[in-house]
């Protein structure tokens, strides 16, 4: 499982970082959105892989920590989530609205010397 | 007695309070802004009066723990030196506050003025009157903004906001060195309290760190009292209004470098660096001083270097170094403060009454204003050092002590004090040269006395001078050696304040210097031609102001250079950088770098599931990172896949509140995006167009590619090294023991989320807010590019039967009927279902981001099915009141806990008991989640509808009147 999960991220993070460093708004946009998979998961996996023992504590009595995955990486990684979702809308309107103030959808909003 | 330590808290708050009222008061309202302005000063100066000690000895103290672990407290501290300079402070602000009343004209924003000269007055006495370094550096620099705000107070001319830039860039500069000598001080003698600095000298003085900070402090004090070489603000800060000039550049502000060094005299002086550093500076000011003096023309910029050589006196005395000399200084301040004070006072006078400032034009005054041309005369006695007058005194005192340095064979310093005061007279007789002879009738104005009270200060000053100077025992023998006992403690030496001290050799020195002043200003003006000259002979050469702009110059110059060759404009190489340092300053800080240590995993082997779908996912992403340029919609998709086998892995590896989470936020953002790939430009494969790949192209594309490579690998092995290790001890077991105790919840990720870390989920659903009405605030704004505005090709096949039907009409009794009848009958479902999860949230995966999100999805399959127009007219959303009432109520719940005592969002269970429901526990954390959903849902709508309205906007927008266009062509086509 580990190793899975070691490949998954670094597959994730490179496919991002070679679409940030891209000329167009859209590559950057998808390699943000793959690059924040792979952060998110790396944060995630900051509490180790814990199978069939998610953080709610149902039992009686005081639990046994244990015995659960450790909550606070899954409390950072869902805020995460949703700032990564509020960035993602700020970054698409700023695309859009570069796009149409510049005309092209290049990064630097004018084409290079391709 | 008890209340002096709040009359001492009074003085410094009491400024700045009047500021903030003044600042409020209207444009024209001169009188009343003057009369606070006045009150303000007079009750601080009877404060003063009432605070005075006779027979110096007790110190007050005011003082409040402020940073008590960075050892910085809020402190004030009055002794004798203090006095004095508070009594200067308000004493001649109350005078210039009577004068600028009518110094002012009509059309001056005063509100401004007054509040700026409050505010001074403030940092200034804070300054004073500070008991703790640092608190002294703030002030002091308080002082510098408060400075350059009035000598740009007239910000329309250029000399002004010129002069206030030089002022402020000097003295602000040498306030960080200040800053920086007072942490080396305060670290050094092991506290930042006055008391304690003060009286470890010694100490100080043996430390390997005590030249540095030295050096630090006196630049501080130096540029702060104009110094050479760095006294050419001050001529440039005549800019300023004349009481400004009065007040500031020559009573006040320029001392706080003086007064800075006097009180840390016991503790600094008395080595050969203090000598040679404080009294090097001396010298060469009053010198430089005094001499540029006599040549300029404009009467301000005379009294401006005539202040830089006065203030030169004082620093040398200072650097002298003897406890009698010590005495001198602090008499010279005194007795400088109030003759300075008053011809600048005069200067303004002669400027307003006549238009003009230029002594080659100004002459005969005495007929005109035969009053104030005898104050300015007496004062100029004073500052040229004439007998019976204050100046006279302190003067002779500077000259035996000059006598003494050096011993019986080195004369050169009573040379250059001779010299100073040859020069001193000259520009005194150059000064009051005005008031005699003809009054020429060409000037802008014809002069008259000034109104009684704007005459009014001038007059107390002069009149202090004249009684100082006749009777100095009296006058202000006790309240000089309150000060000097201040400083100096048991080494007070005696001396004697008096007129006459019999034939010596420092009255020789005065009289020599009166009769060669004379001389000297009689033989410039006979053959040299004094009002012709243009320049300072000699010294015009060395321009500091020139250096100081030629310094700016390359500096500016050097940072456009360096922004040239180290800075781009481009993002990608900002990115490639980004990257770079991201993959290499990681492992350059780790050094050595750890030998990994591989553990048994804990979960051996892979689940054959598991890894077939991590294929999929990683398989998506490559596809997704090849694609993405050429098919958006392909990549998207892609990407939407990568996510959904992130969040199946969420759920694998027992992370059930992060799955739901980025199951609806993968739905979110990809009908996000495909709202925003209908404005980018098409891109045809350049396959069809037989476009070669430029080689440099190629060898960009193999850069990348190495880097991503590099980068996914270092990922990868980083995580499997983590993953290796066993964890180490986490605070996550801390929120496992309390969730359900102290959380009233068993889901420990939801009530980590609304309890523990509330605080950061209150910041997190304002963020999302804000991003929300930004993202409204940008569309409402846009315009897009011109070949995006018409109908996209696939909506305008003619082929197609429901191209001719609006979005709505398709909804109602088109091919999207059934669908419709579906999507409707979903969102009651829906939003069941985000009850559901909303509700449980605290015991169970789910909670109020979660919930919100289902919610917001509901809503907008409704969007994507009927089209805007449709869903608008039926279902009236309003996405800011929801994100308004959802921060309200988050709000309201923390606010709630300080009701009953408790830091704000603690939370706080309810067992209600319930009719057919039965007990249930309502945290207070439910209604702070009630919040982030109410959020959640407002502010997902807000930034999908915002962006789907830009369809409908477009259509509108290339035609003139839209709704005809649009029917006319659909009838065409039909």
């Amino acid at each position: 499982m580990e190793i899975v999960i070691a490949v998954a991220i670094g597959v994730l993070f490179g496919s991002g970082l070679w679409l940030v460093l891209r000329p167009r708004t859209f590559q950057l946009i998808t390699g943000l959105l793959l690059m924040s998979y792979a952060v998110n998961l790396f944060i995630f996996i900051m509490g180790r892989l814990w199978v069939d023992a998610p953080p709610l504590t149902l039992g009686d009595g005081p639990p046994d920590p244990s015995a659960y995955a450790d909550p606070l990486p899954q409390a950072l990684v869902l805020t995460a989530i949703v700032i990564g979702f509020a960035t993602t809308a700020l970054y698409l309107v700023v695309m859009i609205g570069s796009r149409g103030l510049t005309g092209t959808d290049h990064v630097d909003g004018e084409e290079g010397d391709e | 007695m008890p209340t002096s330590e709040h009359l001492l808290l009074l003085l410094v708050v009491l400024p700045f309070i009047g500021s903030v009222v003044a600042a409020c008061m209207p444009s024209n309202a001169r009188n009343r802004e003057a009369w606070l302005a006045g009150l303000v000063a007079l009750i601080g100066l009877l404060v003063v009066v009432y605070l005075y000690q006779p027979g110096g000895g007790e110190v007050l103290h005011y003082r409040r723990e402020w940073m008590p672990l960075q050892g910085v407290s809020f402190s004030l501290r009055m002794d004798g030196l203090a006095w004095v300079f508070a009594l200067l402070v308000l004493g001649i602000g109350l005078l210039v506050v009577v004068y600028a009343r009518y110094y002012m004209s009509p059309e001056d924003p005063v509100p401004r003025f007054f509040s700026f000269l409050l505010a001074f007055m403030g940092s200034m006495l804070g300054v004073v009157l500070s008991g703790n370094l640092i608190q002294l550096v703030v002030f002091w620099e308080l002082t510098s903004i408060t400075s350059f705000l009035l000598i740009g107070y007239w910000h329309h001319r250029i000399d002004a906001r010129r002069g206030a830039r030089m002022a402020f860039t000097v003295t602000a500069a040498g306030g960080l060195c200040l800053l920086a000598g007072v942490l080396i001080l305060g670290h050094i003698a092991g506290s930042y309290e006055l008391d304690v600095v003060l009286s470890v000298g010694q100490a100080v003085q043996a430390h390997e760190w005590y030249v540095p900070a030295l050096v630090l402090i006196a630049l501080g004090a130096l540029t702060k009292s104009a110094q050479f070489p760095f006294h050419f603000w001050l001529p440039h800060a005549m800019a300023a209004p004349t009481p400004v000039s009065s007040y500031l550049h020559s009573a006040t502000m320029v001392k706080a470098g003086v007064f800075l060094l006097m009180r840390l005299w016991p503790t600094l002086s008395g080595t050969p660096e203090w000598t040679w550093i404080v009294g090097g500076a001396g010298v060469c000011t009053l010198l430089i001083g005094a001499f540029t003096a006599i040549f300029q023309h404009d009467l301000k910029g005379l009294l401006a270097y005539s202040t830089i050589s006065h203030l030169g006196l004082i620093t040398l005395l200072l650097g002298i170094g003897t406890p009698l000399a010590m005495v001198a200084a602090i008499f010279h301040t005194m007795n400088h403060a109030t003759f300075k004070a008053s011809l600048f006072m005069a200067a303004g006078i002669i400027d307003h009454e006549t238009g003009t400032r230029d002594m080659r034009v100004l002459r005969g005054l005495h007929g005109a204003l035969p009053i104030t041309a005898t104050l300015a005369i007496v004062a100029s006695g004073a500052m040229a050092g004439v007998p019976l007058l204050n100046g006279f005194l302190s003067k002779e005192m500077f000259f035996a002590e000059t006598l003494l340095v050096g011993g019986a064979e080195s004369w050169w310093l009573s040379w250059a004090a001779v010299a100073m005061g040859v020069f001193s007279v000259a520009y005194s007789l150059r000064f009051i040269s005005v008031f005699f002879g003809t009054l020429p009738d060409d000037l802008p104005r014809v002069p008259h006395e000034p109104p009684r009270w704007m005459r009014f200060p001038v007059e107390c000053l002069v009149l202090l001078c004249l009684v100082v100077g006749v009777a100095p025992g009296v006058s202000v023998g006790p309240v000089l050696e309150n000060a000097v006992v201040s400083v100096l403690g048991e080494r007070t030496p005696d001396y004697n304040l008096a007129m006459w001290h019999g034939f010596n050799l420092p009255l020789m020195m005065s009289l020599a210097a009166l009769v060669g002043g004379v001389l000297f200003y009689l033989l410039l003006r006979r053959y040299y031609g004094l009002a012709a000259r243009e320049r300072v002979p000699v010294l015009h050469r060395f321009s500091g102001a020139q250096a100081y702009e030629t310094t700016m110059l390359r500096l500016s110059a050097g940072a456009a250079w360096l922004v040239k060759w180290l800075g781009t404009r481009r993002l990608q190489p900002q990115l490639l950088l980004l990257m770079l340092a991201l993959l290499v300053v990681p492992a350059l800080l780790v050094q050595p770098l750890p030998r990994p240590r591989f553990d048994p995993a804990v979960l051996a082997g892979a689940d054959p599931l598991f890894a077939l779908m991590w294929v999929i996912g990683c398989g998506c992403a490559l596809a997704a990172a090849w694609q993405a340029k050429y098919h958006r919609l392909a990549a998207l998709i892609l990407v939407g896949g990568t996510g959904i086998v992130t969040s199946m892995t969420f759920l694998w590896l027992s992370a059930p509140d992060l799955a739901l989470t980025q199951l609806m936020v993968e739905t979110v953002t990809t009908v996000l995006i495909l709202l925003g790939l209908r404005w980018l430009p098409p891109r045809i494969v350049p396959r069809e167009l037989n476009i070669r790949i430029p080689h440099s192209v190629w060898l960009r594309r193999s850069r990348d590619f190495t880097v991503a490579v590099a980068g996914g690998l270092a990922m990868a092995v980083l995580s499997y090294v983590v993953l290796m290790r066993p964890q180490p001890p986490s605070i996550g077991d801390f929120f496992l023991l309390r969730a359900l105790s102290e959380g009233g919840g068993t889901n420990a990720v939801n009530v980590l989320l609304v309890d523990f870390r509330g605080f950061d989920t209150m910041g997190e659903i304002t963020v999302l807010t804000i991003v929300a009405l930004t993202v409204y605030a940008l569309l409402r704004r846009f315009r897009p590019a011109p070949e995006s505005v018409a109908l996209p090709a696939q909506q305008e096949s003619k082929i197609d039967p429901a191209s001719t039907q609006t979005p709505a009409e398709q909804a109602e009794h088109g091919y999207l009927l059934v669908p419709g009848v579906y999507v409707r009958a979903l969102l009651p479902f829906m939003a069941l279902a985000a009850a559901y999860f909303f509700m449980r949230g605290h015991n169970l995966p789910g909670g109020g981001f979660v919930a919100g999100l289902i919610f917001a999805v509901g809503v907008i399959a409704q969007y994507m099915l009927a089209g805007t127009t449709w869903v608008e007219s039926r279902l009236h959303l309003r996405p800011q009141r929801w994100m308004a009432w959802g921060l309200v109520v988050a709000c309201l719940t923390g606010l709630g806990a300080w009701l009953l005592g408790y830091p704000f969002l603690t939370s706080h269970t309810a067992h209600l008991n319930l009719p057919l429901v039965g007990e249930v526990h309502v945290p207070s954390a439910f209604m702070f989640d009630l919040g982030v959903f109410m959020v959640v849902v407002g502010s997902t709508m807000l930034i999908l509808v915002a962006l789907a309205h830009q369809s409908i906007r477009s259509h509108r927008l290339p035609a003139g009147s839209p709704a005809e266009t649009r029917a006319a062509a659909r009838q065409e086509a039909a």
